[in-house]
């Protein structure tokens, strides 16, 4: 006997804050964009609906093309500089008392500073006549220069994001390594494990939930970044360290190009949202179902 | 595969000063090869301290554990070659049932197909091999300390096995199954077991000797039996037993022994030291008798519960209260009425500044 669960409609009601502030915060805005990538408005009294037009032109657009290029080596380049040294980097703190402390507050004075800042405080640091790094290394020979040479302001701007970031991957593992309780380690001594195979059996698996977050927001993050570029070369050399965004505000702020920067907009959102779907899912995976053919050797 | 025997004290303070700065009192043990022991005692005692120095995982402040004559005090777990599970399950989230079992065989470079050989023995012995292939994250609380106890037992050439309350995670029927195995599992492959754990029920089954701990002093080495009918220590009258012995403060005068304003008559051959000590029963040898007995105490009684399988009787006496387990077939006195307990008897133990007297 099935009873019919009473249905009330006015609970709808309830929901209806929930939707107004999603409406305004998110909804409202991206339409606007859907709207501007929908149509050529030549003034504010005239416009085209145009269709797909401004998406295929993006789609085509050579210069965009070597943007995303650009983009995904950059973050790639990020994630696997970052993690890897941010793993290092809260494996050799210490654990407790006052050293653990001091040792926090250091390593975390990066990740206060605000991201102009950080750009200016490069473009001192590698300035070839008076920058503590530039002129050193000029004076050991190289002839290091970030706003003549692509590759140097690549690395640069590279070298610039580990300085920034790699401190809040740190702290995150460092949480997850404080979290693994001692018998573990205890455990591990009595069973003979190797230092290496304490680090690939214990502390990784236990970290895997804040390596995720730390990945997930490093490459968000790193996808996304304009401000220290911009401040420390502008996008150059030539386009050596254009990257998305600031290829987008060249193109809806600078030259006004409203309708294909909408476009791309959204394209690049998409692009986000995948890139981010893709990691979550293969992390998930990793350490879960991976293991499972092993067992059946 | 060893002898093991201590001669050692350790403090968690660097400079300790007196006997409460010692997690654990000068002392000396032996464990025999091959044996089957327990380390009883209340939480703090210094049980888990005592084994985690043997085991290598912390080194004492001074003295010798010594492994068939070698001092090996300051050598790590590894190079001790001594297997340890621990009160909750640790297991390797990301390995399979079989590659858990199999860790500390690969940690020490064994023949694959001589880990692949024992993992399946192990399995088999502790019921897990339905469950080989399977993700050990993935298993219930109980199967994964079964994990961890087939890790301690999984390498055949251990100098011993130490066990830190393991069954405190698993289910009653399932701990009573499990204690039974392990018992199984010593008289089959002939290792040397050492059982930590707060349980007197646990150790008094699992244990061939069980040593009894407090306040960082082993109080007593003894078999079930010695426990019971001889504690060494008022503390070891007091744990073991359910209720613990009766303790009744005397003085001895020649052949009479003051107690509760009586004075009790003892048994020919019993000397006594003059002066103040201390009488225990325990209330398994507490009988009623008659009026007057010169072996016996007035009380009048204040709880009588009937548990089944005795009646469990609790009498006052002045300010002293006695505890007696009677037979239930016999008839109980009531609450309020006045009865006559023979306290003294062949099981009577006597104490002087809580030890035994012999």
């Amino acid at each position: 006997m099935s009873t019919t669960k009473p249905v009330n409609q006015k609970a709808w009601w309830l929901v209806l804050p929930v939707v107004i502030c999603v409406a305004f915060s998110a909804v409202l805005p991206l339409m606007t964009v859907v709207n501007y990538s929908l149509q050529d408005i030549i003034s504010p009294e005239r416009r085209v609906f145009v269709g797909t037009e401004w998406f295929v032109a993006a789609m085509r657009d050579e210069e965009l093309h070597g943007a995303l290029w650009r983009q995904l080596t950059f973050s790639l380049a990020v994630l696997a500089v970052e993690i890897p040294l941010g793993i290092m980097l809260a494996l050799s703190m210490p654990a407790k008392g006052w050293k653990a402390s001091a040792v926090l507050v250091v390593v975390s004075l990066s990740l206060l500073i605000p991201w102009n800042v950080v750009g200016t405080i490069w473009q001192i640091y590698g300035r070839a006549d008076i920058g503590l790094l530039g002129a050193m290394l000029q004076k050991m020979g190289f002839d290091y220069s970030y706003t003549g040479n692509a590759t140097h302001a690549w690395i640069t701007v590279l070298t610039m994001d580990v300085w920034h970031w790699t401190p809040l991957v740190a702290l995150l593992c460092y949480a997850g390594l404080r979290s693994i309780p001692d018998a573990y380690y205890q455990a591990a001594s009595i069973d003979g494990a190797s230092r290496f195979a304490v680090f690939r059996y214990i502390q990784l698996p236990k970290m895997r939930g804040v390596l995720m977050i730390a990945v997930l927001l490093r490459f968000m993050d790193s996808f996304m970044i304009y401000t220290e570029p911009f401040v420390l070369t502008g996008g150059g050399p030539g386009n050596a360290t254009t990257f998305l965004s600031e290829y987008l505000t060249q193109k809806a702020v600078g030259q006004f190009d409203v309708g294909p920067a909408a476009a791309f907009s959204l394209i690049y959102f998409l692009i986000i949202l995948l890139l981010c779907f893709i990691l979550y899912n293969w992390m998930q995976r990793v350490g879960t179902a991976s293991k499972e053919g092993a067992g059946h050797e | 595969m060893a002898r093991i025997d201590l001669d050692l004290a350790h403090s968690y303070q660097p400079d300790p000063r007196q006997d409460a700065d010692y997690a654990l009192l000068p002392l000396k043990m032996s464990f025999a090869d091959g044996g089957a022991y327990a380390l009883l005692g209340p939480s703090g005692c210094g049980k888990t301290t005592m084994l985690n120095i043997m085991s290598g995982l912390l080194a004492p402040s001074r003295g010798t554990v010594r492994f068939d004559g070698k001092d090996v005090a300051q050598l790590s777990p590894q190079q001790r070659n001594i297997a340890q599970v621990f009160q909750f399950p640790v297991i390797y989230d990301t390995m399979t049932v079989a590659d858990n079992l199999a860790f500390p065989l690969r940690n020490r470079k064994m023949p694959e197909d001589q880990i692949r050989k024992r993992v399946g023995e192990i399995a088999e012995m502790l019921e897990l091999s339905g469950q080989l292939g399977r993700r050990a994250a993935d298993l219930t609380a109980d199967a994964k300390q079964k994990i961890s106890l087939g890790r301690g037992l999984v390498r055949p050439d251990v100098s011993a096995v130490l066990f830190d309350e393991p069954l405190t995670v698993i289910d009653p029927h399932l701990k009573w199954q499990l204690r039974r195995k392990l018992k199984q599992i010593h008289h089959e492959l002939k290792l040397t077991l050492i059982y930590v754990t707060h349980d007197q029920v646990e150790a008094l089954t699992f244990a061939e000797q069980v040593i009894v701990m407090t306040r960082g002093k082993a109080v007593q080495v003894g078999s079930a039996d010695a426990l019971f009918e001889r504690p060494q220590h008022t503390f070891v009258g007091h744990f073991i037993g359910s209720p613990g012995m009766n303790f009744l403060p005397a003085r001895a005068r020649g052949r009479a022994l003051d107690v509760a304003g009586r004075t009790l008559a003892l048994p020919p051959g019993l000397a006594l030291p003059e002066g103040e000590l201390k009488l225990g029963i325990r209330p398994e040898y507490v009988a009623l008798t008659a009026a007057e007995d010169p072996a016996a105490l007035p009380v009048t009684v204040a709880q009588a519960l009937d548990i089944g399988t005795h009646v469990l009787v609790t009498g006052q006496c002045g300010e002293l209260k006695i505890k007696a387990r009677l037979n239930p077939e016999l008839e109980a006195p009531r609450c309020g009425d006045t009865a006559w307990l023979r306290v003294i008897g062949p099981h009577t133990c006597f104490y002087q500044n809580e030890e035994l007297i012999p």
